[in-house]
């Protein structure tokens, strides 16, 4: 806790309000600059993108050790806030790196990009720091509007262009779910303040009521949606095909992280008291979420749509860990989150580097021969599928061994822990489908052609040296993936 | 020297010469190889002393190095050695020198690359027999299965890529279930208020009850006897040694299936003791039907690899057979025969490769008459398969000699049955010799095989050595081993009967305090 006397009390909100200002004057300053021309292809978006992320990153360090409530309960610092705003800062900055010179490549190089992936971002935050319904609504539209756009930002390409309506239509059904849940649990309750709302079903149990059940039913059902649940889980490998690859690497990763960490919030905070009449609810989702997404993603030939499958399964074994709840539930899947997030961008890093101009190469059998022409890439692009599969030495394997030992903690999870077990050893035959064209196949013809650029070869490298060092040291991460929920219980 | 961590050096020491070579440009081919098999004669080297420095009669494990890993769950870098991991890591290292030295020529495209990797799975294999820590005993158990694929499936013959996923696919399906069983157990040490950990020497010591221990035996045993492989769980077999390059196939059959057995000894068993009461008869039933099964299916193989890998397949059953027997000379013999087996069938394999790089073919049917046209070669395989087949003065006979000894001790019929697949294995390693090697010269492409190069009788000098050192003077091989094996049996056996009944351990710390209070009152 802040040991500072009392003066700085303003400081330290004015801090933890830190990242949102930032990011805010970012998006500003990147819609003003637009007066000024720069020439064909400038660089000024991404730059001003790392420096408003930065300073947000710096700013929530600053106070990453003190916890407040702001704006009369709305909005809460704490641990967990802190640890996802540096995840979603870096999420940011692994996207502009990916993004720079593929926007170039197939010309889509505005500013205005960026500005919508800071505003995304804001969203991102305001949702994990949310304590309130309502703010939380705000975050989670604030956060998919700009993705709408973002998605559809290849306006040329038809399948840009489909996609982004139906993210649109689904996700304003979407939104209206959760809003409507969040109606009713106010009628239910009298409160959407997350806190007040744990207290009172604390208090009043309210078994069996309709209102309650429904709207925690609906409120579940948006943020589903947004993660990509099974049977929520439709629009995903059209909208993750269709996007530009990379908003889809960062939609999957940030937009995936500040769902969970909404649900966690009202999980454990609000519905915390009602918990165990969910488990076997979640328990069920979470199988059906990894089976149907592990085995949709076995036979698909384009790469951005089995990792739009693989990321449905991975919100599967995310799952996991909220039905095993608790505090090691939540930390794991927070740790998880985290994990996810780096293997995940780092494979989307790839992606954006395959193909030539405005081309895209994302078949499976593109990546033919790669693996000995480009040694570097094939070994990150290895890495990053045996993550995703959960194989040793890497993080995506201590990520499982996290979130299914927390799941072990109930006896009567058992069954979920085993499913979850085989479900990767079949997610692991399609992942290694990608090591196989790489290093088994030979290329009809030129083969791929690989489109470096400093700034996504470092998305790789930074990416690449996150999942081995937290497949290797995990320690830390999980220590502050532990602190980070320490205080929802 | 003495503070040296010398297990640790052993395991990253080929890690850091796989990088190393990876680093190398890929038109060096001759040096690539020079270096790659310099750090592999150099991990030999270093190796060496386990023969010497690990102490046969010490208690527990030598050379602990024991550093914190995760210490939120308690996982630990644990390693150590007894008698029973420095034989096999000895192994280890020979074979990798032998394997790397036999694919000089035989691998030409991606030298660099295949290199590296047989230098990357050796530090794995390595690293799988020294750890003591189970949570880090997985991490090498699967990570090793990534060099091995990306050898099978690179470097491979036609059905590369099938044979490549069925290993890795198989192997991963056996060890997840190993995952959740090594999280009960955790599981269980912390709820009876131990501190989390996954350490071995722990576990040991923590009784496990008997109902429960069925379950985690099952999980543990599926993992480990797809890896020996145990009939019905063996056909990844066939297919992964066919397709490997011969330099994969000499350590997947040399070193890898090892890893089974090896499982068995140093943590199913022990660990397990009242579910292997029960389930060890059906064990020995599957292992004694592998042994015959194997030797029958390995008489009609038309392919020479193929017959080894089924040969293979009746081996292993030797060694799990022996384990079965649950006495001191079925897990000496055991141990000898998964010892013999790695010499044995890695010098079949390499006698294999040797004729198809220069036949580019490996169905018996083609050969015919070599004995006249290479008689090294010739000479070489003779030796080689009768030691396979357990000639007395050969390596081979010792082990199968003691597990069907120990067999014999523990059950008749299981002798009596077992030993009919000794004498097939006679039948159908005799027949192939004789269609290989004896008669006439059947066609014309086999009249002017060259013989052995310097550098292949190089290779198989120190594996005929070996076979006459273990057939003929058993003992030093017996004498390091002898003692870590009856600790293993002791402590399974004493487990049991801890296990068995949960109010034993209970009662000693009862006991002396009724003691002192009865002292008190006089």
């Amino acid at each position: 806790m802040n040991v500072v006397p009392q003066p700085a009390f303003l400081a330290v909100d004015g801090w933890a309000l830190g990242p949102l200002v930032a990011l805010t004057l970012g998006v500003i300053a990147l819609l003003l600059l637009e007066v000024v021309p720069q020439r064909e292809n400038g660089n000024r978006g991404p730059i001003v993108s790392l420096l408003a992320l930065g300073a947000a990153g710096w700013a929530a360090l600053r106070v990453a050790h003190d916890k407040r409530v702001l704006f009369e309960g709305m909005f809460v610092h704490d641990p967990m806030t802190v640890f996802f705003t540096l995840l979603f800062c870096a999420v940011g900055a692994l996207s502009v790196f990916s993004a720079w010179d593929y926007l170039k490549r197939t010309k889509i190089n505005q500013a205005e990009y960026y500005a919508l992936m800071l505003s995304s971002i804001m969203g991102m935050i305001v949702m994990a720091a949310s304590n309130d319904l309502v703010t939380i609504f705000l975050g989670l539209e604030l956060m998919s509007i700009p993705l709408y756009i973002m998605v559809g930002f290849r306006r040329t390409r038809p399948d840009s262009t489909e996609a982004a309506l139906k993210y649109f239509l689904l996700g304003a059904f979407a939104s209206a779910f959760l809003l409507y849940g969040i109606a009713l649990l106010y009628g239910a309750t009298g409160t959407t303040n997350l806190a007040r709302l744990g207290t009172f079903l604390y208090d009043t149990p309210l078994p069996g009521n309709p209102l309650l059940l429904v709207g925690a039913l609906l409120v579940f059902t948006g943020f589903a949606f947004k993660v990509a649940v099974v049977p929520f889980h439709m629009w995903t490998p059209d909208v993750y095909e269709g996007a530009p690859t990379s908003v889809t690497g960062f939609m999957s990763a940030g937009a995936k992280a500040a769902g969970f960490a909404a649900l966690l919030r009202v999980g454990l905070r609000a519905l915390g008291p009602i918990q165990a009449d969910w488990t076997s609810l979640l328990a069920v989702l979470a199988f059906l979420t990894m089976t149907v997404g592990n085995f949709t993603a076995l036979m698909q030939p384009n790469l951005k749509r089995m990792l739009a499958y693989s990321s449905i399964a991975h919100a599967g074994y995310i799952m996991v860990a909220i039905a095993a709840g608790g505090q090691e539930g939540a930390a794991a899947a927070v740790f998880y989150l985290a994990v996810y997030s780096f293997m995940n961008l780092g494979a989307f890093a790839i992606l954006t580097m395959l193909g030539k101009g405005r081309d895209e190469r994302v078949l499976v059998s593109d990546l033919a021969g790669v693996g000995f022409r480009q040694p570097l890439l094939g070994i990150a692009m290895t890495v990053f599928m045996l993550s995703l599969g959960g194989i040793p030495p890497t993080a995506g394997f201590m990520g499982k061994i996290v979130v299914f030992s927390a799941a072990m903690k109930h006896p009567a999870l058992l069954w979920l822990v085993i499913a979850g077990v085989l479900n990767s050893v079949v997610s692991v035959f399609y992942y290694l489908r990608v090591t196989i064209s790489m290093y088994m196949k030979e290329p009809e013809g030129e083969g791929v052609h690989v489109s470096w650029g400093a700034a996504a070869s470092l998305a790789v490298l930074l990416t690449l040296a996150a999942t081995l060092y937290f497949g290797m040291q995990s320690q830390g991460l999980w220590v502050q993936a532990q602190a980070a929920v320490a205080g929802l219980l | 020297v003495a503070h040296l961590p010398w297990l640790s050096l052993l395991v990253f020491l080929p890690l850091a010469a796989a990088v190393l070579v990876l680093l190398l440009p890929a038109s060096s081919a001759r040096t690539i190889r020079l270096l790659a098999t310099g750090a592999a004669l150099v991990e030999f080297a270093v190796s060496l002393p386990l023969w010497w420095r690990v102490v046969p009669g010490a208690p527990g494990f030598q050379f602990e190095e024991s550093v914190s890993w995760i210490p939120s769950i308690g996982a630990r870098y644990h390693l150590g050695v007894d008698g029973v991991s420095s034989l096999l890591v000895l192994l280890t290292t020979f074979i990798t020198v032998i394997a790397v030295l036999g694919a000089w020529t035989a691998v030409e495209k991606r030298s660099k690359q295949f290199f590296a990797l047989v230098l990357a799975l050796e530090a794995g294999m390595v690293g799988t027999f020294f750890c003591l820590d189970l949570l880090l005993f997985y991490v090498f158990w699967e990570a090793m299965l990534i060099p091995m694929y990306l050898l099978i499936g690179v470097w491979g013959g036609q059905r590369r890529v099938y044979a490549a996923v069925k290993f890795f696919l198989f192997t991963m399906a056996g060890s997840v279930l190993m995952l959740v069983a090594i999280l009960s157990l955790w599981f269980t040490q912390r709820n009876m208020g131990g501190a989390p950990t996954f350490d071995l020497p722990t576990f040991y010591a923590m009784p496990i009850p008997p109902e429960q221990q069925f379950w985690l035996f099952l999980a543990f045993a599926f993992a480990f006897a797809i890896k020996v492989p145990m009939f019905p769980l063996h056909t990844w077999l066939p297919d992964a040694h066919v397709e490997a390059p011969t330099a994969g196939s000499v350590i997947l059959a040399a070193v890898l299936l090892k890893m089974g057995t090896y499982g068995f000894i140093r943590f199913a068993m022990p660990l397990f003791p009242n579910a292997l009461l029960v389930c060890g008869p059906w064990i020995a039933w599957l292992a004694i039907f592998g042994i015959i099964y194997g030797a029958l299916v390995a008489m009609v193989q038309p392919d020479l690899k193929k017959l080894v890998a089924y040969s293979s397949v009746s081996h292993m059953g030797v060694a799990m057979l022996g384990l079965m027997a649950m006495n001191s000379q079925g897990f000496a013999g055991s141990m000898m025969t998964m010892l013999n087996h790695g010499v044995s069938t890695g010098a079949l394999f390499l006698l294999v490769g040797v004729i198809y790089e220069r036949r580019h073919t490996r169905k018996i049917a083609d050969f015919g008459g070599l004995w006249k046209v290479i008689p090294v070669f010739s000479v070489i395989f003779l030796v080689v398969m009768l030691s396979s087949i357990g000639l007395p003065g050969t390596n081979g006979f010792i082990g199968e000699f003691l597990v069907l000894f120990g067999a014999f001790r523990h059950d008749i019929l299981w002798a009596t049955v077992a030993a009919t697949g000794v004498i097939l294995s006679a039948c159908y390693m005799l027949w192939m010799f004789q269609r290989v090697v004896f008669g006439t010269v059947t066609h014309e492409e086999n009249r002017h095989l060259k013989d052995l190069s310097l550098r292949e009788r190089l290779v198989f000098a120190p594996l005929l050595v070996l076979i006459f050192w273990m057939g003929v003077a058993p003992q030093p091989f017996l004498d390091r081993m002898q003692p870590a094996l009856d600790r293993t049996l002791q402590l399974t056996q004493a487990r049991a009967v801890q296990s068995a009944a949960p109010a034993v351990p209970a009662a000693p710390p009862a006991a002396p305090a009724a003691d002192t209070a009865q002292g008190g009152v006089r």
